[in-house]
């Protein structure tokens, strides 16, 4: 067995495509992702700083109205409001367009799957589009750097301070709460999911004196719309903290031992382990062969948790290519490797009117169980495949794929032609048959995306 | 051309045309064995720890207003020393019915490390502590009564309900879901996922499903252009009112056990105003049970709502409330013997509060679970403490049923 061209796509990467080659070798697929970010520049999503100039903008509108309650004011308020919207749908488009054209479709993958491992959310209807420009600042550029880099990234990124309430944790003792009433301490959100989700995972060795000694360092981690993150040392707690056996920062209360302490949290051997099982469960199996965690952890350890080394020995590692194809796609996944399948046009896209983009995007995703950028909580999505296969997603996904298609792509292709380009060796007879005897080409074309062989990687 | 055909001669003849679904223990003819009891039993899991001491509030202990400041709003009084939230204000007919009730100071085993994932985990499960076991408590339940038909117990909504995991058959439907796909294209989407027994299984589940409470009507054999791919969406902020009217039509029927989530409790900021939205959906969804199943069902259905742990008895400094460890258990229903607050109320004292910070724990939750499933399904007490909640000493009898 070993590395094959079509379970490199299928398994690392958003499918097969009739028009974009595979990767020729894992070295390959490394080259392509330490290349330059194409994507990202042919489908661009605004970063943070614009978007948050956006809400500042907002914010003033709202002002306006509500001081004068006038109704013109009241109207360019909600003007903006219903334009963003159209502009988070337009950055769901393009996410799609991405995977569908990337010649690196393992950097598209990981990106979302640091995304979900850093799961961040706005929590109120200015921020409800706020998702995307958080991966495209903290997450995509990081996607090749160290852990340690993107986790400083994330837990100063303001959607994540906004997320887990660490913007209004205050010290104690802190000048800030001395000073006003209304700000009266700690908030454990961030810092216990630091530790618990992005770290070290739940069996780690930490204890709820960790968790409250963390949220105390992490006090000061604030930021502001229009100014970015900030570091306010008058919410910060004074004194040293003890976490997990080691003594960080002390007076002034400065940054750098916030960092230091994610540091040394990024680089335990305990998160390296957490973050070797995660990436092998979610790419190659729910059940992922012992060697290849260890020898994911170890080149973890050994590298500094630096994550093209990480990804080289995920790679290079037989059980990669010799897992047979058990896990199932997720509902944006399988959505996203839909697009990819019919090479989706992004200039058929432009023209979609927003009904279109409704009911074939986001529609779908919410009756398949994975609302657009919106899980539940701070732990993301699911990866056990048990989750997905359930009658309702699997008769949601079966709709979307006699019916989506031929509206993201009014000349469907071929069937025969489609099942080659699409599963490639991994088609078997019923496919073969289903695409053959089905009496509409958007039927045959649905059978071979409901297919478990298309569904499966 | 469109060429009509009804669903059940499709369904009928795919099994003839070798599709194997005809083979599957879910397909069994449409009348089922009714349960071998008559109480319905709804479990609700309440997803992010909601906070007890915020919806049944403690207002005669002396400390409560310290801990928790001026609340603001117009909380019933439930018995002089607890009363309810104002947003459940729409509960209290029922609670003069004694339709209505709660356990207060509640708790699974889970100590200390308050993560929301692992309590609910433990939470389904019913174990002592995690052990990797899939089961949920209720599978275990149907497994041990027997008897249980597809549809006996059911889990709706889109997501994953664990504590209705298992080996025992259990329905697993949203109702929005309906499958509305040409015959020819479900048969051979039957045909391609045939061999895969988890895909298989729940297609074919899913086709049992829909439409179920509809008469089966013509289908189309070819695709209209014009129909719509879905039905017109449900706005989210009515989503719950749809699961509680599919479990309603349930219920009335032969389904004995349904089991969905309410999501929304994770109120780490302003209490006051973060926790509204849940606690609406609560209280729509308990009426709409009670609407929806018709007085003589509603007289013979219990609610229990449960949650993975309670919250800080303290307000945070952002006027919200961090993960706790005891919390409070609803109960509703005409099988309940309601109107009153249950358990051992353990104070809010600095040195009885559960590592000076929390509400202390006096009971299982478990324990008024299987009080529960005790008198709805007669299991002895040796095999709830054993199998159903292995690890539970269930204690005194609290009589919460009728």
């Amino acid at each position: 067995m070993g590395f094959s061209a079509q379970l490199a796509e299928v398994r690392f990467g958003y499918g097969m495509s009739p028009v974009v080659a595979p990767p020729a070798s894992p070295e390959a697929m490394l080259t392509a992702l330490a290349a330059p970010d194409e994507m990202a520049t042919r489908f661009p999503i605004d970063s943070f700083d614009r978007f948050s100039a956006w809400v500042v903008e907002t914010r003033k509108l709202r002002k306006a109205f509500q001081k004068t309650k006038n109704q013109e004011k009241r109207e360019a308020y909600r003007a903006a409001r219903r334009a963003q919207n159209e502009v988070g749908m337009e950055w769901a488009m393009r996410a799609m367009l991405r995977c569908t054209h990337t010649q690196s479709g393992f950097r598209e993958r990981l990106v979302a799957f640091w995304a979900d491992h850093f799961t961040a959310k706005g929590k109120i209807g200015l921020l409800r589009t706020a998702t995307a420009p958080y991966i495209e600042d903290a997450i995509r550029p990081n996607v090749t750097a160290t852990f340690g880099d993107m986790l400083s990234a994330v837990v100063t990124h303001p959607l994540m301070l906004h997320f887990l309430d660490q913007n209004r944790s205050t010290g104690p003792n802190s000048k800030a709460v001395k000073r006003n009433d209304r700000l009266e301490g700690l908030n454990e959100n961030l810092a216990r999911e630091v530790m618990e989700l992005h770290t070290l995972g739940v069996g780690g060795p930490y204890s709820q004196d960790d968790v409250r000694q963390l949220a105390e360092l992490f006090t000061g981690l604030t930021f502001g719309f229009g100014e970015g993150f900030r570091f306010r040392r008058g919410f910060a707690e004074p004194g040293a903290e003890q976490i997990m056996g080691k003594s960080y920062g002390g007076d002034p209360a400065r940054l750098e031992p916030v960092l230091e302490a994610l540091n040394d949290l990024a680089v335990h051997p305990v998160t390296a382990r957490h973050i070797a099982s995660k990436l092998a469960v979610h790419f190659v199996s729910d059940t992922p062969d012992e060697g290849l965690v260890t020898h994911v952890t170890e080149r973890y350890l050994a590298s500094g948790g630096d994550l093209m080394a990480v990804y080289t020995a995920l790679l290079e590692h037989p059980a990669a290519w010799d897992t047979p194809r058990g896990n199932v796609k997720p509902p944006v996944d399988f959505i996203a490797s839909g697009w990819r399948a019919l090479a989706v046009d992004p200039d058929h896209v432009a023209r979609l009117r927003r009904r279109d983009m409704r009911r074939t995007l986001v529609n779908p995703l919410r009756d398949m169980g994975q609302p657009w950028q919106d899980p539940n909580g701070p732990d993301g999505w699911p990866e056990q495949d048990a989750a997905w296969i359930t009658p309702q997603g699997v008769a949601m996904r079966l709709r979307w794929a006699v019916s989506a298609p031929q509206v993201l792509c009014p000349d469907l292709p071929e069937p025969m032609g489609f099942v080659a380009s699409t599963l490639g060796d991994f088609a078997d007879e019923h496919v073969q048959f289903a695409a053959r005897a089905a009496e509409s080409q958007s039927d045959a074309i649905g059978m071979v995306l409901a297919a478990p062989a298309f569904q499966r990687r | 051309m469109t060429k009509a055909l009804s669903r059940r001669a499709f369904l009928a003849r795919s099994s003839l045309i070798g599709c194997s679904i005809a083979a599957s223990p879910l397909l069994t003819p449409m009348s089922f064995a009714a349960a071998p009891w008559d109480t319905r039993l709804v479990v609700i899991i309440l997803r992010g720890a909601m906070d007890g001491l915020d919806v049944v509030r403690p207002y005669g202990a002396p400390e409560y207003s310290e801990l928790r400041g001026a609340l603001g709003g117009e909380a019933p009084d439930l018995d002089g020393f607890f009363a309810l939230h104002p947003a459940l204000v729409r509960l209290m007919p029922l609670w003069a019915k004694g339709q209505l009730g709660f356990v207060h100071a509640v708790s699974t085993p889970y100590r200390d490390k308050r993560s929301h994932f692992d309590g609910q985990d433990l939470l389904e499960a019913g174990t002592d502590a995690l052990n990797g076991s899939r089961d949920g408590w209720l599978n275990r339940m149907l497994g041990e009564v027997g008897g249980v038909e597809a549809r006996t117990a059911f889990a709706i909504g889109h997501g994953e309900m664990k504590v209705l995991n298992g080996p025992a058959p259990v329905a697993d439907w949203s109702p929005d879901a309906n499958l509305v796909l040409s015959p020819q294209a479900l048969r051979l989407a039957q045909m391609v996922m045939q061999d895969d027994p988890a895909f298989h299984a729940a297609l074919t589940e899913a086709l049992m499903l829909s439409d179920m409470d509809e008469e089966p009507g013509p289908l189309s054999v070819t695709v209209d252009e014009d129909e719509p791919m879905a039905p017109p969406p449900t706005p989210p902020s009515k989503a719950h009112l749809k699961v509680a009217e599919f479990t309603a039509d349930q219920l009335r029927n032969d389904t004995r056990i349904a089991s969905f989530s309410i999501n929304g409790w994770d109120t780490h900021n302003n209490q006051s105003r973060a926790i509204q939205p849940a606690l609406g959906r609560l209280a729509d969804t308990i009426l709409a049970l009670q609407a929806g199943v018709g007085e003589a069902v509603w007289q013979k259905t219990a609610v229990v709502a449960m949650t993975e742990f309670g919250r800080t008895a303290r307000l945070n400094g952002t006027g919200g409330t961090d993960h706790g460890t005891g919390g409070a258990m609803i109960l509703a229903g005409g099988a309940i013997r309601g109107g009153r607050v249950y358990g051992d109320w353990p104070g809010l004292d600095e040195a009885s509060l559960f590592e000076r910070r929390d509400l202390m724990p006096t009971q299982d939750v478990r324990a008024p679970a299987a009080w529960i499933l005790r008198g709805m399904a007669g299991l002895d007490q040796a095999t709830l403490e054993r199998v159903v909640f292995p690890g539970l000493q269930m204690g005194a009898d609290p009589g919460l049923l009728l």
